[in-house]
């Protein structure tokens, strides 16, 4: 089964660097994929169980044995299984919550110096919270916000869930009431669902299902809402900004520092010393300093600080094989472990930084916000260091680099519609809507997954879309991906969009005082930033005065790699919107379990639920039907 | 006498039957202890896959063995009783030409001797250890006529619901 170039990846400047691995015997993800088949069958559909020390046991989907050692069945085991992964998905992005609730507070209290940058969502955010921002000085409200935000992590009451119950909309809050889904604060359900999954608990799989629901509003509001939140407030919203994308913004004559991983509160400060620690790297014989990103913390540096990504999830290996990256600097998630053989074989330094996250061979430098700067400033010492060490023979950058504009928070698409209506914003979107120049809008989200060609599905899937009027608005690796193909600038508005999409865009555009149109994907930031997203809908429905599960909306992951995209997932459908998948889960050993979640038993309770579609252009097809039928349901 | 029959749309690869062969060829038969070895041992059967089917691979113990024609030595020999086709390490000089002659690629290189490494139907046990890990029955050790039945069975059940004619 030896993968050809073009099957592994539709980036040019990945299929360049994979030549050069090939030659050198450098293996990568792909390579690795291979050596892993065949996949085990009873982990694709989930019918294996690790739980308990009499396992492990594997449910034979042709005969026996049909029960593992405690009696539980595929269903049981399928569904406990998925409720663990999403548990995991969770857990991911309230921890990346929490630690930067803890940043705020401590900025409250004066420990550590990171600045305040956006009051104004301080003061919105404090308002919806329920709390008196009058004559109250900034520091005194950022405690008050932290302290709500610790709440809805632990509390000790029975209540629901904090920042859900201030954002949610009511229909949500009764529809979740309803099927006793209403989480009380993400700890205590996170720990619920391991009490829940262990050996001889919970056998019933919609009971498991319905838990997996709960995970899914914790990760939506105490991971992903509360995150981006408080990153607003830390770092500032994100206004429109131009950068380029791809392997080719990295610079042979400068120093090059990648950032990757998820979490802001490093990359910030190290994008900061980079531009202070300019003059000794000159010194060292470079022309600067260069930064770029990889994952979503080069989407959150991308956002708030026009840092041009270098890549996505798979490509992280490709850009240690241009020999030109002197240090990537990790946090969180998404980081392979193999970086580390391939910047030996290469050049660059691996540097961890988190005490959850080291990798054996990279050096560790234990980041705390007490002591950010001056870690911060090692990092890019140590980067310039490595830059001296560089052999410049061997470095290998592809040309590859295409334009994008990014920086769409909610906040930012308000704004340049409110060029074109300043008392009622929303009314152009709306109104462009529901005329039918617009038919509706997809959020393209989520990871690469090797098992696909790297970003063909993300790709192929949103140029059919909106080739069909569909707006598209875009996070995470599957905004890196649209970048890499040019979806994220206004020439895809005339090149690639349909004339309904276009006129809009280029109206907006014009109004916004830009001298171009939109692009056709809206990028809006991180996997966390999917929040956006979220905010923005619950804004178009309370607008239009229906429920988020009537708009003509979709969600779609169409390369799902991660426990995250999972939860995610689970989120986006207990919202009530459709949540394309381009692979399913290791669910498929239970038809109960599959078939509830694909199908009328989830859709009748949440009004949302999965749809699998591996081919973009049949996904494409789904999706727009789709949202023609809530058009129609809707009367437009 | 039971042979190792495949049934691949059975198989789900997950390489349990390699595990269970290479533990059975470790010295304490330990799957602990060989995953603590030093020395790994090697298994004598291979899942291969082409994406669609998987199908385990080993020894057919053929009654016409083209390995044992090849074989200049004599290590390669068939056992008149059993007919099992056995390897006696010690004559192998390492040729090869059993390894060519093999049509099914079933006879690899033992890469710490430097000599053949084939299937020897598990000499300690009743059942092949690949078929007894088998979790869905790809690989079981039974008669080739009730192995044949039981496909003539399953064909005629195919035949019938095609025609309509069976529900
Ligand atoms: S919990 Fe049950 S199914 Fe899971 S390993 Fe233990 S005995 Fe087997
Ligand atoms: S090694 Fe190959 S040729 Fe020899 S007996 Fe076995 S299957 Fe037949
Ligand atoms: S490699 Fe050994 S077993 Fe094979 S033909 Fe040569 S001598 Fe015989
Ligand atoms: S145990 Fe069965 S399914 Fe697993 S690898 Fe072996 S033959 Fe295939």
């Amino acid at each position: 089964m030896k993968m050809s170039l073009d099957k592994k990846t539709i980036d040019r400047a990945a299929r360049q660097m994979l030549e050069r691995t090939r030659a050198d015997g450098v293996k990568t993800v792909w390579d690795r994929l291979e050596a892993q088949q065949p996949q085990c069958g009873f982990g694709l559909l989930g019918i294996c169980c690790r739980n308990c020390l009499q396992g492990p046991c594997r449910i034979n989907p042709f005969g026996e044995p049909s029960r593992g050692v405690c009696g539980a069945d595929a269903d049981t085991i399928v569904a406990r299984n998925l409720l663990r992964s999403v548990a995991g998905g969770t857990s991911a992005h309230v921890d990346h919550a929490y630690e930067v609730v803890e940043a705020l507070d401590k900025i409250a209290k004066g420990q550590i110096d990171y600045q305040i940058q956006d009051e104004h969502k301080l003061k919105a955010i404090a308002t919806k919270l329920g709390l008196e921002t009058d004559q109250k000085d900034i520091t005194t409200l950022a405690g008050e916000v932290a302290e709500k935000a610790f709440e809805s992590f632990t509390n000790h009451t029975s209540e629901t869930m904090g920042w859900l119950a201030a954002w949610a909309p009511q229909e949500r809050i009764d529809t979740w009431g309803k099927l006793g889904v209403l989480p009380r604060n993400a700890d205590r359900e996170i720990r619920e669902a391991m009490h829940q999954t262990t050996m001889g608990v919970d056998a019933d799989p919609i009971n498991l299902l319905l838990a997996t629901v709960k995970q899914g509003l914790v990760d939506g509001f105490a991971g992903l809402k509360l995150a981006t939140d408080i990153q607003d407030i830390i770092f500032g919203t994100p206004q429109p900004v131009k950068a380029e994308t791809n392997l080719g913004v990295l610079k042979a004559d400068h120093v090059n520092v990648v950032v990757h991983g998820h979490v802001p509160l490093l990359s910030e400060k190290i994008v900061e010393w980079c531009r202070r620690l300019e003059e000794e790297a000159k010194a060292a014989g470079a022309a600067g300093i260069n930064v770029a990103g990889i994952c979503c913390t080069g989407n959150e540096v991308l956002m708030r600080q026009g840092v041009p990504p270098a890549t996505n999830f798979l490509g992280q290996e490709l850009a240690l094989a241009t020999g030109a990256v002197d240090l990537m600097v990790v946090d969180a998630q998404c980081i392979m472990p193999s970086l580390i053989n391939v910047a030996q074989c290469y050049h660059g330094e691996i540097v961890t930084t988190m005490p959850i996250s080291k990798i054996p061979g990279a050096h560790h430098v234990p980041f705390t916000l007490e002591e950010a700067d001056q870690q911060a400033r090692e990092i890019v010492r140590r980067a310039i260091n490595s830059f001296k060490k560089r052999d410049m023979n061997r470095v290998q950058i592809p040309e590859e680099k295409v334009p994008i504009v990014a920086g769409f928070s909610v906040e930012a698409i308000i704004g340049a519609l409110a060029k074109i209506n300043a008392e009622d914003p929303l009314k152009p979107l709306v109104e462009s809507i529901k005329n039918g120049a617009i038919l509706g809008a997809v959020g393209t989200v989520g990871c690469n997954n090797v098992k696909f060609t790297q970003d063909l599905v993300h790709v192929e899937l949103v140029k059919q879309l909106i080739a069909n009027d569909v707006l598209v608005v875009a996070t995470g690796c599957s905004a890196h991906a649209l970048g890499k193909a040019g979806l994220l600038h206004p020439d895809a508005t005339k090149n690639v969009a349909g004339p309904g999409l276009r006129q809009v865009l280029t109206a907006v555009g014009e109004a916004a005082g830009l001298g171009e149109p939109l692009p056709p994907v809206l990028h809006m930031g991180s996997c966390v930033d999917n929040s956006r997203i979220g905010d923005l809908l619950i804004a178009l429905a309370d607008y239009l005065g229906v429920a988020v599960k009537d708009l003509p909306v979709a969600a779609s992951a169409p390369e799902p790699q991660h426990e995250k995209a999972l939860s995610i997932g689970t989120w986006a459908v207990a919202m009530g919107i459709l949540t394309h998948v381009g692979l399913p889960p290791h669910v498929l050993g239970s038809a109960t379990v599959s078939g509830a979640l694909t199908g009328q038993p989830v859709e009748s309770l949440l009004g949302g639920k999965f749809y699998v579609e591996a081919d973009p252009v049949k996904a494409a097809e789904g999706l727009i039907n789709h949202l023609k039928s809530k058009r129609k349901a809707l009367g437009l | 006498m039971d042979q190792i029959l495949i049934s691949p749309e059975r198989c789900l690869g997950c390489r349990s039957c390699e595990l269970a062969c290479a533990v059975e060829h470790f010295p304490g038969k330990d799957l602990f202890l060989a995953v603590a070895a030093e020395e790994p041992p090697v298994a004598r059967i291979f899942v291969e896959t082409d994406g669609k089917t998987n199908f385990p691979m080993q020894c057919r113990h053929c009654q016409q063995p083209q390995c044992v024609n090849a074989c200049m030595t004599g290590a390669l020999r068939q056992d008149n009783e059993t007919g099992k086709v056995i390897f006696g390490q010690d004559k192998c000089v390492g040729c090869w030409m059993c390894v060519m002659a093999c049509p099914f690629g079933v006879i690899v290189q033992d890469w710490r001797q430097r000599v053949a490494l084939k299937c020897d139907r598990c000499p300690d046990r009743d059942v092949p250890a690949c078929a007894a890990a088998c979790p869905t029955g790809a690989i079981r050790f039974m008669p080739v006529p009730d192995y044949s039945k039981e496909k003539r069975q399953r064909y005629l059940t195919m035949f019938v619901d095609e025609e309509g004619q069976n529900d």
